[in-house]
């Protein structure tokens, strides 16, 4: 089971083919099946070095999925993921030196400290010694809990135990740390820590970083994303980027009978319109004079009007043509969530 | 540039391979640290053979006094190999339940993505039983001179090898079971399936020799039996046994190195399916 910090000369020409020089993963075609249900359905996209990269998806759109296939808990169906040039279903070992992973639950043992964690973790990675030691303390430093080292971890608050988890994966040096929506339960200052904390890694450290999120805000954060729903991608590009291809900027209309309203846009303004949920959906240019214009043309049909710039819900909308929780999904959930307890 | 991105740390990057050793002993470690930070299980390896003892001696011990002919065994002595079969058997597979809470705690997640070799993960885990079975067997020794059995230091390795074997054997069975299970309930129910009939036909209770027939021939393909044999042969070298010393010893490695290999095999299958 002996594997190498690859160096240059042992970089395959194959896989640097296959992946180009800037690429630290590569995910190429993957395909998931759970028995019957596809969860992804022909997955494809690369992630730059020294990228902060975002997986955006409601719950259910394979994130979690994809997240297992690179972390090597789980081989695809089909299709291939790299890390470094390493495939994940076939050289494991390789491929898990070189990555850090924070799962959404804790994997951090409560019984244990600080410090003996980092200590267990470091073994596993094959640090040992005074080296580890002096990492471990200085990894603790890092994130500020260093004078809690010899305090049991089940005595830590949800934002602390998460920089454990944090300080767990990045122990060893990985040229690439995965999370899995890293967030969850953090208050909102714990929360802006966080991503603070990433973007100085990526910065200072020059660590690729993934992250799963299903929060707006947060995946505005990343340098470049992909938006995934039901197994598949839907966009892929910066924040910027994806927004900009909205053009202008997005109008919501609340009307008594949307379908009717939209057809009368429709014909009098040739622009084209969606309804949903009771509201008619434009994406225009100079959003605040075809107000003024769209109110005069039909006096007390419209209750409420909103103009906004683009956000990457309008983008997840505009490429899907649903919200971003249905209700479908949301039942989905809530029946989801109820299975559970019945366990 | 991938390659050299991991080559601008060369001082700092983890050394090439990490081996079995070190995340054995590491998972190993933990596995005892955990058991003494948690007080109740202390008392409990402390109390458990003692209170066994204390009321097989004052229940057994006074309902069946039909052995007082010379020659005969009594039955209290009869049954302490099979009381400290019990105690190993049951706390070994027992130790196991921890794969099932690290696996809900998410610790077995974040070894799972290590570098490490799988049979470290194994061998860590089902070490670390094996430490805490064999030390809770081998306190249940100290009553042994109640029972007129005075070890001499050969004798006395012998049972610790047997016991060790016993613990070592049972704990990786424990860990194949607890392996695919995802709640502690699942495991209590196999196991009861599972462990009350391995003790009772393992002639713990009985005499393989008094056995005949299909009976026989079950206590023949029992494992524990010859740990059973083995002990008592080490304890009371004068009574008559089915099996030899060496033949028992034989069987009990084989079966360990079964066990070990049939949890390593368990580990090692990498699915399309999660893996927790």
């Amino acid at each position: 089971m002996a594997s190498k910090v690859p160096s240059l000369e042992e970089f395959s020409p194959d896989s640097a083919a296959s992946a180009p020089q800037s690429s630290v993963i590569s995910v190429e075609n993957i395909v998931h099946r759970y028995d019957t249900r596809a969860a992804l359905n022909g997955v494809t996209f690369r992630v730059h070095h020294a990228e902060l990269f975002g997986l955006l998806g409601p719950n259910g759109s394979g994130k979690t999925t994809l997240f297992r296939i690179l972390s090597t808990l789980m081989i695809p169906s089909s299709g291939r993921a790299l890390i470094m040039g390493y495939d994940a279903a076939t050289e494991p070992a390789r491929l898990r030196r070189q990555i850090g992973v924070v799962f959404q639950a804790q994997s951090v043992d409560p019984k244990l400290t600080a410090y003996e964690n980092l200590w267990h973790q470091g073994h596993l990675y094959g640090l040992r010694g005074r080296a580890l030691k002096s990492r471990i303390l200085e990894i603790l430093n890092r994130v500020g809990l260093a004078d809690r080292a010899h305090e049991y971890v089940e005595t830590f608050s949800g934002g602390m135990q998460r920089r454990i988890e944090l300080a767990k994966g990045l122990l060893h040096h990985p040229s690439v740390l995965l999370l899995d929506e890293p967030t969850t339960g953090l208050d909102p200052g714990a929360r802006r820590d966080l991503w603070q904390y990433l973007a100085i890694l990526r910065d200072e450290e020059r660590v690729s970083v993934i992250v799963t999120t299903h929060l707006m805000e947060e995946a505005e954060r990343c340098d470049r994303l992909v938006i995934m729903n039901e197994g598949k991608v839907v966009a892929l590009g910066t924040p910027a980027e994806l927004k900009k291809e909205i053009g202008g900027d997005v109008i919501l209309l609340d009307a008594r009978e949307p379908e009717l309203l939209a057809q009368r846009i429709q014909a009098k303004f040739n622009v084209e319109t969606t309804t949903m949920e009771g509201q008619v959906r434009l994406e225009l240019e100079n959003g605040h004079r075809f107000i003024a214009e769209v109110v005069e043309a039909f006096p007390g049909e419209i209750q409420a009007v909103s103009v906004s710039k683009p956000s990457l819900e309008d983008v997840f909308i505009h490429r899907t043509g649903h919200r971003f929780w249905t209700e479908d999904q949301q039942g989905e959930l809530r029946k989801k969530s109820q299975d559970k307890k019945k366990h | 540039m991938a390659a050299t991105q991991t080559s601008s740390f060369p001082a700092q990057v983890a050394p090439v391979s990490t081996g079995v050793a070190l995340p054995s002993f590491t998972l190993w470690w933990r596995e005892l640290v955990r058991f003494y930070r948690q007080r109740s299980r202390v008392i409990g390896v402390i109390a458990s053979p003692l209170l066994f003892w204390v009321v097989i001696g004052s229940g057994f011990g006074t309902s069946f006094r039909s052995g007082n002919a010379a020659g005969q065994q009594h039955y209290l002595d009869y049954f302490y190999p099979g009381a400290l079969i019990m105690i190993v058997l049951f706390t070994s597979i027992f130790t196991m339940m921890s794969v099932i809470e690290d696996r809900k705690q998410g610790f077995l997640l974040s070894v799972l993505v290590a570098p490490v070799p799988r049979s470290s993960i194994v061998l860590g885990k089902v070490l670390g039983g094996t430490t805490l079975s064999a030390v809770q067997g081998l306190i249940f020794l100290v009553f042994a001179p109640l029972v007129g059995v005075h070890l001499d230091l050969l004798r006395f390795l012998l049972v610790v090898v047997t016991v060790f074997l016993l613990s070592f054997s049972l704990t990786a069975l424990g860990f194949a079971i607890a392996w695919p299970m995802d709640s502690t309930q699942a495991f209590h129910a196999i196991i009861n399936l599972f462990l009350i009939p391995l003790w009772l036909l393992s002639g713990a209770l009985f005499p393989l020799a008094g056995a005949s027939g299909w009976l026989r021939l079950l206590m023949r393909i029992n494992p524990l039996t010859y740990g059973v044999e083995a002990l008592r042969t080490l304890l009371y070298p004068s009574t008559p046994v089915v099996f030899s010393l060496g033949a028992s010893m034989a069987t009990m490695v084989l079966f360990s190195a079964i066990m070990f290999l049939l949890a390593f095999i368990m580990v090692n299958r990498r699915t399309t399916k999660p893996a927790a």
